[in-house]
């Protein structure tokens, strides 16, 4: 056992120090373009989400991924069309690079009837998931951390019993390694030998709590000894290491070697969503992870010096962007909102049934649920939101 | 041939034949493989379907819950054993948060099942005892079937790991190896969400499932004897979706009613089946309804404790009796 547990460690090691070639290092000059593209369009993209939120067109919270672009896109970037990845509140990137689109996701926040989720979700709570030929393979979270990594255990374990050339990948925040359902996915995961890639992004604060009240652990790979399984650890603010170290991991799990770990070291900028003053953190610290480490202003400097591209490609980047999610944001401003009605249909598989006896004999005759459905819920009638919502559809 | 065989035996039939009739479906849970689990439920699964699709998990029940989901949005029909079901309360969370919402909220198929020894009667203590029921009936999204008869076992297994939800079957341990039953020939599949007259009668209606139907068919045989009362018993089988004609009709026919179960008394079932009955048969009573139920106590060990606090025959009678003369 011993033997066992230090080569594991040794593994460890040898992600951490690198050494040889790097998988980036096969990358296309148009592949790191594209890692460009899309760390610009999900900065675009929530600096247009900013604005809406402030016109009240945002429904709930906004949650920003500012800082961890790259942490997100380089590490998905690593995936398949065909494999499955699970999403945290702060991989809009991720879902962008998966296939997610900018009017699904302006949609979502806005709570339109024709969003993916049907306004019956939230921000980037959805997902796109099944059959691999029809479909982008990525799976709608839930808010309670952990949970998804027992059920992506459980997507991973489907590909093994099938013997798909699949694999899985769930991110996780450092607070997230707190719960029961992290340790016990990862664990059933491991011991399964499921092709499951566990991310951790390290950003430093979960909600208002610091890395240091969330674990006594220094590093979060060092977990992965603990499990008997690969660890990865990478700087999660170079979109290209996050990529090496995150294809190492995918590689090593589609060769069938089983569950594999990353950790990546980012910082998150704003607060847990835009309500957030971010009062607890220490002064200047934000300010110091902008000026020194933003993860984009790191790549276009990469990009110009070391990799030899020109700043009008950058330009024309920043253009498709920018017109992209114009064209996105008045499509979803257009879309209208979903029928109350709605809300009844779709929580079982089976087709919707005749009324219940006990509201058709009992006490529903007072009130039709169309009356009471287009009154709406009375209470909230003076609120800002609402009132914006109503005006725009009467617009 | 008229075999009977047991309500446990009747479960594993159903696992066997489902097993046969779909690949996709596999078991997953603790000591179910070579030691067929620590009912026996399982036994004999392994040698036949290997451990592919018999899968010895970690003790770990939101590990083996929330794999099954992922696995049943692959399309896949996992069947998960919880050892006892008093240890289901470790994956509430991700049953009710993640696998009852997930097709509402993300589209997402979750036909898998989570079955279960659940009851007391059994000396079994406070975590071998329990009936976690009313918590997930709460629960949107989430079906509840807890049979009392070895066909309905069998029939309800079939039905739910066909089921394209996630369903939470409720296995009596009091009546594994107590009750048996001679399986219908063929596919024999019991539809989830309809009640079953388990004794016809005219004057006093039992709402009831699980162990406690035979408390109340018990009770009915005793009223009849001594009292000359036709009791008619519901057994509900499934307790979501509640087969609401079949209250209906045994309330229009008797306007008496008890409801029993074993389950504690405060937020039991017992508790929504009278106010749904209150509210639109109010006018068909000629008495209040009734609720014989366990004390809202933990389940104690001693024979001579847990006797008082679950609910025993002569309870039955006398709440019946009462219900007669009012």
């Amino acid at each position: 056992m011993a033997a066992r547990a230090s080569s594991i460690a040794r593994r460890v090691k040898d992600a951490v120090t690198g050494g040889g070639a790097r998988p980036s290092d096969a990358l296309s000059r148009e592949a790191k373009l594209e890692l460009y593209y899309w760390m610009r369009l999900t900065r675009t993209l929530e600096e247009r989400l900013v604005a809406l939120y402030r016109q009240t067109k945002v429904v709930g919270g906004l949650f920003r991924s500012l800082g961890q672009e790259a942490d997100a896109v380089g590490s998905c970037f690593a995936l398949e069309r065909r494999d499955v990845m699970s999403p945290l509140i702060r991989n809009l990137g991720s879902m962008l690079v998966k296939g997610a689109t900018p009017v699904e996701v302006l949609k979502q926040y806005m709570a339109k009837g024709d969003s993916p989720t049907r306004g019956r979700e939230l921000n980037i709570h959805f997902g796109d998931v099944g059959d691999p030929a029809t479909t982008r393979g990525f799976l709608g979270q839930i808010s309670p951390l952990g949970d998804m990594v027992p059920v992506m255990a459980g997507v991973t374990l489907s590909f093994k019993m099938r013997g798909e050339d699949r694999v899985g990948l769930v991110y996780v925040g450092d607070g997230a390694t707190s719960t029961g359902a992290f340790h016990e996915g990862i664990n059933f995961a491991a011991v399964q030998r499921c092709p499951l890639v566990v991310v951790i992004e390290n950003n430093h604060y979960a909600y208002s709590t610091p890395t240091e009240k969330q674990t006594l652990a220094k590093q979060f790979i060092d977990k992965a000894i603990g499990y008997g399984i690969p660890g990865y650890q990478a700087d999660g603010n170079d979109v290209l290491a996050t990529y090496d170290a995150t294809k190492q991991a995918v590689d090593a799990a589609r060769r069938g070697e089983g569950t594999q770990l990353v950790e990546l070291l980012t910082y998150r900028r704003k607060g847990h969503a835009e309500h957030d003053n971010q009062s607890y953190v220490p002064a200047g610290e934000i300010e110091r992870w902008a000026a020194e480490n933003d993860p984009i202003d790191r790549y276009v400097a990469r990009l110009t010096t070391e990799l030899g591209f020109d700043a009008s490609e950058l330009a024309a980047v920043d253009d498709r962007v920018r017109a992209e999610v114009d064209a996105a944001t008045d499509e979803a401003e257009a879309s209208g909102f979903p029928e109350a009605l709605d809300a009844l249909v779709g929580v079982y598989a089976d087709p919707p049934r005749e009324r219940p006896l006990w509201f058709r004999e009992g006490v529903e005759g007072a009130v039709a649920p169309s009356e009471r459905a287009a009154d709406g819920w009375g209470v909230f009638k003076a609120d800002a939101k609402t009132e914006s919502r109503v005006s725009q559809e009467d617009a | 041939m008229t075999t009977e065989i047991t309500y446990l035996e009747a479960i594993r039939e159903a696992l066997f034949e489902e097993m046969a009739r779909d690949e996709n479906v596999f078991c997953l849970g603790e000591d179910i493989g070579a030691f067929g689990g620590a009912f026996k439920v399982t036994e004999g699964l392994l040698a036949k379907y290997g451990e592919a699709r018999v899968i010895d998990t970690p003790i770990s029940e939101i590990g083996i819950v929330g794999a099954a989901a992922g696995a049943a949005h692959m399309g896949m029909r996992p069947v998960v054993e919880m050892q006892f079901i008093d240890f289901i309360a470790n994956a509430y969370d991700i049953l009710t948060n993640y696998v009852a919402t997930a097709r509402y909220r993300a589209f997402l198929p979750c036909p898998m099942v989570v079955r279960g020894p659940s009851g007391g009667y059994v000396r079994g203590g406070p975590f071998h005892s329990q009936n976690p029921e009313a918590g997930f009936i709460h629960t949107p999204g989430l079906k509840v079937v807890y049979p009392s008869t070895a066909e309905d076992a069998k029939g309800l297994m079939k039905a739910a790991i066909r089921d394209d939800d996630c369903v939470l079957f409720f296995e009596h341990k009091y009546l594994y190896r107590r009750i048996k039953g001679v399986m219908p020939a063929g596919d024999h599949v019991v539809p989830i969400g309809k009640a079953r007259v388990a004794r016809e009668g005219t004057d006093v209606s039992i709402i009831t499932y699980a162990a406690a139907t035979w408390k109340a068919l018990e009770a009915a045989e005793q009223l009849q004897a001594e009292d000359g009362l036709s009791v008619e018993v519901i057994d509900l089988r499934t307790l979501a979706p509640l087969d609401d004609e079949a209250i209906v009709a045994t309330v229009k026919k008797t306007n008496r009613v008890l409801v029993l179960h074993e389950d504690t008394r405060t937020g039991g079932i017992a508790g929504e089946i009278t106010a749904r009955i209150s509210e639109t048969c109010f006018e068909w009573l000629d008495a209040p309804v009734l609720r014989v139920t366990a004390h809202d106590i933990p389940l104690p060990y001693a024979p001579q404790l847990e006797d008082f606090v679950l609910p025993q025959t002569p309870d039955v009678v006398r709440a019946v009796r009462r219900l007669a003369a009012y």
